[in-house]
């Protein structure tokens, strides 16, 4: 029988190799063996950086609905609507400007105390605007997807702000972009003192997008609802003095070993769509 | 030339499922958000058996770890573990009406979301509600609708 096409081949019911429960062990066990490493050890750190490149198209295509929506608005303003908005941005600035000149001064008093206790003198931290591209699609994970990578010197364990107070840590960095995770996660903890009277604490996220708790505050600690928290720059990741919360809650029960305080996380965070990343310079001794 | 034709589309629907699973939805859906891929991954695994298999559907788990963020290897897991439960029984899936088989569909991503959840508690970061199922209680209600529309490509481009 001649033909001029290939006819379609007879599928074999019996497929070479090994059989499908051979391949399920085999390939359920390397995962075990990707879950484990990935907890105890840091081995798939690099990996990942170098692979998560492949998710940039990803996000990108993700973000596009969104950036289409806010370029169509923004084409849509009236110019009387711009012009009032420049106006109102001039003075916004020029109202921080001003805010800012007692700044220097106050920077430069700082450090001739310091001077003078003999302490070593604080550094001003630089910072870098990035945008948020992604948020993770689990509701557990609270992490953001920032569009600044290892080219733009981004670090593991760099702080993120946005303008209202401290809002995590860099995770993971890539080429292209980076991932961060935010202060409410609940596998993040943050040292974090009152900023009436300096009292220390440790501030974990509890997975809530508007709560994070303070454990272990003993009942007698003087810690009122409305106080705010700051960052207390110890565990040398997080600089010091970033607001970080404000305590909305505070239980003494008597039963409990300890009080049940509740904050509230100032940044903004399921809003904010710029962040600030901080370099911070620390203090001129401890710098490595 | 069918075989890269076939190819193409494949990889294509993979990789609008992956866009879909991260494409940001308001606050008040978070934990419905169908799972795509794993619908996807289990409509090609049914419909060539011989060409998609427990491989593919390993890789594009680790695919998926890397776009959504999650730990690597927790949908690569999920996602081999239905891959091998659909190769087992996809002569009788595709015996199913389709209701029937949205049934089996529930029940193949509740396996799916109890294996990720089972990993994300190795994390620390495992959900305190029931409310994970959810997603698997949308699939199985958007899966006639998906299967009809990935028949069509399916057949259309003569994915064999």
């Amino acid at each position: 029988m001649l033909t001029t096409d290939k006819e379609p081949s007879i599928k074999p019911l019996f497929v070479k190799g090994p059989s499908i429960g051979a391949r399920l062990l085999v390939l359920s066990l390397l995962c075990l063996l990707l879950i484990f490493a990935g907890q105890r050890y840091h081995w798939l750190e690099l990996f990942e950086s170098r692979v998560s490149v492949i998710a940039a198209p990803f996000y990108w295509v993700a973000n596009a609905p969104a950036r289409l929506l806010r370029w169509g608005s923004d084409s849509a303003q009236s110019r009387a609507q711009l012009i009032e908005e420049n106006a109102q941005m001039r003075v916004e600035t020029l109202l921080l400007r001003g805010k800012a000149q007692r700044l220097a001064s106050l920077e430069a008093e700082n450090v001739r105390l310091r001077e003078l206790l003999n302490s070593s003198a604080l550094l001003d931290d630089s910072v870098l605007v990035a945008e948020l591209i992604s948020v993770s699609p689990n509701p557990l994970q609270h992490q953001i997807v920032i569009n600044k990578g290892a080219s733009e010197g981004l670090y593991i364990g760099q702080p993120i702000i946005d303008a209202q107070g401290l809002m995590g840590q860099i995770i993971e960095v890539g080429p292209l972009h980076s991932r961060a995770l935010l202060i409410t996660d609940a596998s993040h903890a943050l040292p974090v003192q009152i900023n009436r009277n300096g009292v220390r604490s440790i501030a974990e996220g509890t997975g809530l997008l508007h709560e994070l708790v303070l454990r272990h505050v003993a009942a007698s600690t003087d810690i009122r609802v409305g106080d705010i928290l700051v960052s207390s720059g110890l565990g040398q990741r997080f600089p010091a003095g970033y607001p970080v919360a404000v305590v909305t809650e505070v239980t003494n029960d008597p039963g409990q070993p300890f009080a049940i305080v509740k904050a509230s996380p100032s940044a903004a965070l399921n809003r904010s769509r710029h962040v600030l990343l901080v370099f911070s310079h620390g203090s001129a001794q401890n710098r490595e | 030339m069918n075989n890269a034709n076939g190819l193409l589309v494949i990889l294509l629907t993979l990789v609008v499922a992956l866009w879909l699973s991260i494409v940001p939805l308001p606050l008040w859906a978070q934990w419905g958000r169908p799972e795509f891929v794993a619908m996807v991954a289990l409509y090609w695994v049914m419909a060539l058996p011989e060409r998609v298999g427990i491989g593919w559907a390993w890789l594009l788990g680790l695919v998926q770890d890397i776009v959504e963020g999650s730990v690597f290897g927790e949908h690569a897991l999920a996602l081999a573990v239905l891959a091998y439960l659909v190769l087992i029984l996809y002569q009788r899936m595709r015996m199913f009406t389709p209701l029937q088989q949205a049934a089996v569909i529930f029940l193949f991503i509740g396996l799916h979301q109890l294996l990720c959840n089972w990993v994300q508690a190795l994390s620390g970061n495992s959900s305190t509600s029931l409310l994970f199922l959810l997603p698997a209680l949308i699939s199985a209600l958007l899966w006639p609708l998906l299967a009809l529309l990935l028949r069509v490509l399916r057949r259309s481009y003569f994915v064999r």
